[in-house]
């Protein structure tokens, strides 16, 4: 399989990657490395995520990070009520029996870190928005990732039946640590150009107004280049699509007060939804529809 | 598109593809043995006849970070293609058709078929030479790059420095706000058992404590409150201190800061807008706003009458950010400083003048402040920035 081969398959699910990005998957898949997203919120970096896992028709492991994410909700913790009442129920066992039936993979908790890679079948690993955890965390992935193994004290060393593929997004809230750059295959998602944008709204949905589609990716282009805090992602310019074709508008400029009341969509906070008003909305609306 | 002319001695793709890889390296990139091998592995997948496929495949390896990404595509028609240029060519169609069909024979020198393509040549070297060129201009990108954090401030202000220097107070700011009490209490996920608790909740359980408690040491973050110096002598620094201010403050609510000048202004609200530069500008058109002169030492004293009481407590950084020239007696700072240091707080104070050469603190009101001061450090780049993180890391 190619790369050009594996854009079609992400175009077939419905994700219109971008060169650079399907290159870099096609290479993270193959050569069996992490591969890290960068990119503004709202771009597809969880969707490809999904995607690929819909691709290999495997199963999607999700790890959302947040701050104070630690081992033991990430790779594994033991299950110690179970463990205790197991004790209780063999109290005529010997102590050494017990210790070893006790810390056995039965009781074990497996987080998602090592559900990944203890699984048969290769899976897709998501460690979504890893700047958000701390370092030390990201440190602890770094030797999950090198080696795909996992050390547990009690037990050993448990190492990966297969190689997941793992997909990194990070929205640059904090700046990551060079070695688990390097450790992966890097791209840096845009928003989309028109054409782009195009093909993800008509693949998306399908039954929408050609015209009107136009419109609506010209629109959301353009508000992206004025001054807001939060910019439109493709995942807004959906919903937006949608509550427009839903609300049985076939033109943008036809009905201003509409049109303003649909920016909700659009606008995630309350400057922007200041700073963007009717006028606004009105002369970006015109420019599209001309 | 032309391609690259390499020396005889170079063969095989492994060595020219090394060459690509310290060509990125002299540009800035963290690139090394590591990434050519996967380079190399990755070009075995793909199609090598087609730049563009090599062009993707081999950024997707080297490139670690925006900056690099966007970077990539420059530097890889610069080694790969002689800068990319086509041939503007004024020489004969006929020579140039001879050019194009040896493209693909990198590794003939220059001087064997010299003869051959006549005028055409000359055209050639020039490239060649346009190349070497451009390879000097890409190492200067990455002198530039290096030496950015060790300019002082006067010199260069760009935003990709107000930008370092914000997450430089960022990371200073994290240093010190990370404190901890050495009480215990109680927390799901603390790192120790809190036995009272477990064995009196075992008895649910007929004696089997079933749940376990935890206690930890919570947070004690400490509080910054920040005094900028933006008279006459200090607006060369303003900017970037401006940044560094909000990096410090960065979406914290506990944390304050202050303009002074001729007058005291509070300015933590308008820091904590997110828009970066619209932050910046509002707050450089407020600093600009005032007179020429400092007085230090009224200002404290505002301070402490006006808003010591709110934000300082014995839990307190307060940074002053200033070169210490004022025109009133120094004992009005001496003794300022004093009462502020009986709320029992920390006192730093970063002067942009200390990172000079034989820099003595002879400014009067400098002087007189060094007793009550818990660090005195330098602050005219962001490397002295840097270096503040231990000392300030101790307080």
């Amino acid at each position: 399989m190619s790369w050009k081969d594996l854009q079609q398959q992400l175009a077939d699910g419905n994700y219109i990657a971008s060169d650079e990005l399907a290159m870099a998957v096609y290479l993270a898949t193959r050569q069996q490395r992490p591969l890290l997203l960068e990119g503004a919120a709202g771009v597809g970096k969880t969707e490809i995520a999904k995607q690929l896992a819909a691709i290999n028709q495997t199963q999607l492991i999700r790890l959302q990070c947040y701050e104070g994410l630690d081992a033991s909700t990430s790779i594994y913790e033991w299950n110690y009520q179970k463990q205790l009442l197991h004790v209780q129920a063999s109290r005529t066992e010997t102590a050494e029996k017990i210790e070893s039936q006790i810390f056995s993979e039965e009781y074990l908790l497996k987080r998602p870190l090592l559900e990944a890679i203890t699984e048969e079948n290769t899976t897709v690993l998501l460690i979504d928005e890893i700047d958000r955890a701390d370092e030390e965390f990201e440190a602890y992935l770094l030797e999950v990732l090198s080696d795909y193994q996992v050390s547990i004290p009690e037990l050993g060393t448990i190492k990966a039946r297969s190689k997941p593929i793992v997909v990194l997004t990070s929205n640059g809230s904090r700046d990551l640590s060079d070695a688990l750059r390097r450790r992966c295959f890097y791209t840096f998602v845009e928003y989309p150009d028109f054409k782009t944008e195009l093909a993800i709204l008509h693949a998306r949905i399908p039954h929408i107004d050609a015209e009107l589609a136009g419109q609506i990716v010209g629109f959301v282009q353009a508000l992206r280049k004025e001054e807001l805090e939060k910019k439109p992602g493709v995942a807004e310019m959906l919903d937006w699509a949608a509550a427009l074709a839903g609300l049985g508008i076939s033109k943008l400029s036809d009905d201003p007060v509409e049109l303003q009341a649909t920016m909700v969509c659009l606008l995630k906070t309350q400057i922007d939804q200041y700073a963007v008003t009717r006028e606004v909305t009105e002369r970006l609306a015109g420019k599209v529809v001309a | 598109m032309k391609t690259t002319q390499f020396p005889a001695t170079v063969n095989g793709v492994s060595e020219r593809v090394a060459g690509f890889i310290a060509h990125l390296r002299y540009n800035g990139y963290t690139a090394g043995v590591a990434e050519t091998e996967a380079t190399l592995q990755s070009l075995r997948l793909i199609d090598l006849q087609d730049h563009n496929q090599v062009r993707l495949a081999v950024k997707a390896v080297c490139a670690t970070d925006k900056q690099s990404f966007d970077q990539f595509d420059e530097l890889f028609t610069s080694y790969w293609f002689n800068r990319g240029r086509e041939k503007t060519s004024t020489a004969n169609s006929g020579s140039s058709n001879e050019n194009q069909q040896r493209r693909h024979r990198p590794g003939v020198e220059d001087s064997m078929v010299a003869d051959s393509t006549g005028t055409a040549e000359q055209a050639d070297r020039n490239d060649v030479a346009g190349d070497s060129s451009s390879d000097g201009e890409g190492r200067l990108i990455a002198s530039k790059r290096a030496n950015i954090i060790k300019t002082d401030f006067r010199e260069l202000v760009t935003p990709e420095l107000l930008q370092q220097a914000q997450v430089l107070a960022y990371r200073l700011a994290k240093v010190m706000r990370d404190r901890r009490s050495r009480r215990y209490r109680q927390d799901q996920r603390g790192s120790r058992l809190n036995f009272r608790k477990t064995l009196r909740n075992s008895i649910h359980h007929g004696g089997v404590p079933l749940r376990l408690y935890r206690d930890t040491k919570p947070d004690r973050p400490v509080k910054l409150v920040t005094l900028l110096d933006v008279s006459g002598s200090m607006t060369v620094y303003a900017r970037v201190f401006l940044a560094f201010l909000k990096g410090l403050i960065n979406h914290d609510t506990r944390t304050d800061a202050f303009l002074f000048h001729t007058a005291l202004v509070r300015i933590g609200d308008a820091l904590k807008d997110h828009d970066t530069m619209r932050a910046m500008n509002r707050l450089s058109l407020m600093a600009q706003g005032f007179g020429g002169g400092t007085r230090i030492g009224s200002n404290l004293k505002l301070f402490n009458e006006q808003y010591a009481g709110n934000c300082v407590d014995g839990r307190t950084v307060v940074i002053i950010l200033s070169d210490g020239y004022d025109t009133e007696p120094p004992e009005l700072i001496a003794e300022n400083l004093q009462r502020l240091k009986r709320r029992n707080c920390k006192i730093v104070w970063l002067n942009p003048l200390k990172g000079w050469r034989d820099y003595q603190p002879v400014a009067r009101g400098m002087a007189a402040a060094l007793p009550w001061l818990d660090h005195f450090a330098a602050a005219n780049t962001l490397e002295s920035l840097a270096e503040l993180e231990p000392a300030l890391a101790r307080l």
